[in-house]
């Protein structure tokens, strides 16, 4: 899933300081599996800008809404009537779904209330971590499951370097290596005749070092 | 294929000269300075030759930016020092990587260490965009393949000139997965490494048990294994490094042997010359034991801003003066 954090409450408000009027739209998928900008936070969100506006002397009037997912014209297509009404447009979804309202609404002023952060998974009740990093090109069946290119900080497909110790990344002891994860679980298997080919360079054609990705497919494609 | 020249050297550099020769080999380092400051180059030449048979120039060492490597190297190479450049593959993409190393065989440069380096988090510009385009196993490769196919990485010929370095990698013995890093260091081989140096050794018995694991797997006679040592000025170097850096084992007898150093002794300058001394020994010792392992070619000395203490370490080890070998020129081997 995508993982994204909300903004801080004085960054916000910074983005929306121009505005008497303003919509918070919250998402129904993946930003609220991680508490940052489903229904609940759309409206606790919601309440905390009207009420920190007050106190700053600047009342706005602050509603939200929640759709489905912010990321498909169908969920958010409903929403015309609302947005037309407000100044500014404060998104609670990922970075798709706040160029999925701003290109549906293009005369409305969209702004992003979250850091879409990574694609990962809730690792635990509480934590999340980075699992993908959508290069285009999947080598996790050579590597026992585990990302090199999201999870070890050098992204080496030859690992691991030199600075992996007791099993943490020389970046900080919070990152496990990616390299030690990927040698514990070939070698847990018998697999690690795996780890002795030699990988040539990536080819980042297929990630966003191409340019922005695209897939068209003929034969869903309407009419 | 590797094409040796009628004398039998893949590259003609004094490095290769002297690791052929199998004389034990000295390398050092010289870090080139935060500036673009020509006379830190000369300075600390002058401190390194006739010290040791080539000169490592570091490359945005610990991710913090000095003059780069190539650049300090051709002026080392007009001191009169034989360089070994040094090329991370944190800031440089593919192409980046190949044009500078055509730029620094046309300047002069023959000998070329190929590192992952340390990530950009740990030096002054920890904002950057991380490159990492390729590792230091594909670095390696792309090098050697520059030099033995003539050929650039995206296949393409090159047509003259094609750059000849002598490759070198590193490999951390002390590095996790303990187990693994005698295969990674063969892999590093199979890649088109011809020699190798080492993380700083402190722990001897660990690098010794690392060197045969290496002889089991056959590897020592494939490749010239330089055991790097850093000399440490005084308990908190040591210290630094045991608590600090990723990779390293300082075992607590040489942080004790440094505090033993400077006891007693108040006045601050003749406490630091203390503490300098038992730093010097303490890695002319260690020189003279990884010199008994079987494997080992050279040791590397990587005096960390104290190129000065080079000359003082290599001559208590009994390492001087330098050999020259004379090898017959031969004609640089041309591209098929």
């Amino acid at each position: 899933m995508i993982v994204a954090e909300q903004k801080s409450l004085e960054e916000i408000k910074g983005l929306i300081a121009s505005a008497n009027k303003v919509l918070v739209v919250g998402c129904g998928t993946c930003v609220t599996v991680c508490f940052a900008g489903g229904e609940k936070e759309a409206q606790i969100l919601s309440s905390s800008l009207r009420m920190a506006t007050k106190l700053d002397g600047n009342a706005k009037q602050v509603t939200d809404v929640t759709v489905q997912r912010q990321c498909e014209w169908e969920y958010i297509d409903p929403l015309k009537n609302s947005i037309e009404d407000v100044d500014i447009v404060l998104s609670l979804g990922c970075g798709v779904g706040v160029q999925t309202l701003a290109e549906r609404f293009p005369k409305s002023i969209v702004m992003p209330g979250l850091n879409t952060k990574f694609l990962g998974l809730p690792v635990e009740q509480g934590i999340w971590a980075e699992r993908c990093a959508a290069c285009g090109d999947c080598i996790l069946g050579l590597t026992g499951g585990v990302c090199p290119i999201a999870r070890c900080s050098k992204s080496l497909l030859n690992g691991p370097c030199g600075g992996s110790s007791k099993g943490k990344c020389e970046v900080n002891d919070q990152i496990d290596c990616a390299w030690q994860l990927i040698y514990d679980r070939l070698a847990a298997q018998g697999r690690l005749d795996l780890l002795m080919e030699i990988r040539p360079p990536k080819n980042w054609q297929t990630s966003r070092d191409g340019g922005p990705r695209k897939i068209v497919r003929e034969d869903l494609k309407l009419g | 294929m590797t094409e040796l020249a009628s004398n039998g050297l893949k590259v003609g550099s004094n490095l290769e000269k002297v690791l052929r020769a199998k004389t034990f080999a000295v390398t050092a380092e010289l870090g080139p300075p935060k500036s673009a400051d020509v006379n830190v180059i000369q300075k600390k030449a002058k401190f390194l030759k006739g010290n040791c048979d080539a000169v490592n120039i570091t490359d945005n060492q610990t991710a913090v930016v000095r003059m780069s490597s190539i650049g300090a190297g051709f002026l080392a190479l007009q001191e009169g020092l034989e360089p070994v450049i040094q090329m991370t593959c944190r800031d440089r993409n593919r192409l980046a990587m190949q044009a500078d190393l055509l730029g620094a065989y046309a300047l002069g440069l023959r000998n070329l260490l190929c590192l992952s380096g340390d990530h950009q988090s740990m030096g002054n510009h920890p904002t950057a965009k991380n490159v990492y385009d390729i590792d230091s196993m594909q670095l390696i490769q792309m090098v050697a393949g520059m030099r033995d196919k003539c050929t650039f990485q995206c296949g393409e010929v090159i047509k003259d000139a094609a750059p000849k370095f002598l490759v070198g990698a590193a490999e951390n013995p002390f590095g996790d997965p303990f187990e693994f890093r005698p295969y990674r260091l063969g892999k590093k081989i199979k890649a088109g490494a011809d020699f190798i140096q080492t993380q700083g050794i402190f722990n001897v018995p660990k690098f010794r048990e690392f060197m045969q694991r290496c002889g089991d797997l056959g590897l020592l006679d494939k490749v010239y294994v330089l055991a790097g040592v850093i000399p440490v000025k005084g308990p908190a170097g040591a210290k630094y490094m045991r608590n600090s850096v990723p990779g390293m084992d300082v075992p607590n007898e040489i942080v004790e042997r440094l505090e033993a150093a400077g006891k007693g002794i108040e006045d601050k300058k003749a406490k630091a010359e203390a503490n300098k001394k038992v730093g010097i020994d303490i890695t002319v010792e260690i020189i003279q034991q990884v010199r008994e392992i079987p494997g080992v070619a050279g040791v590397h000395i990587m005096a960390v801003e104290w190129e000065e203490a080079v000359k003082t370490i290599v001559e208590k080890a009994g390492l001087l003066p330098r050999p020259v070998i004379k090898v017959e020129e031969a004609p640089v081997a041309q591209a098929a």
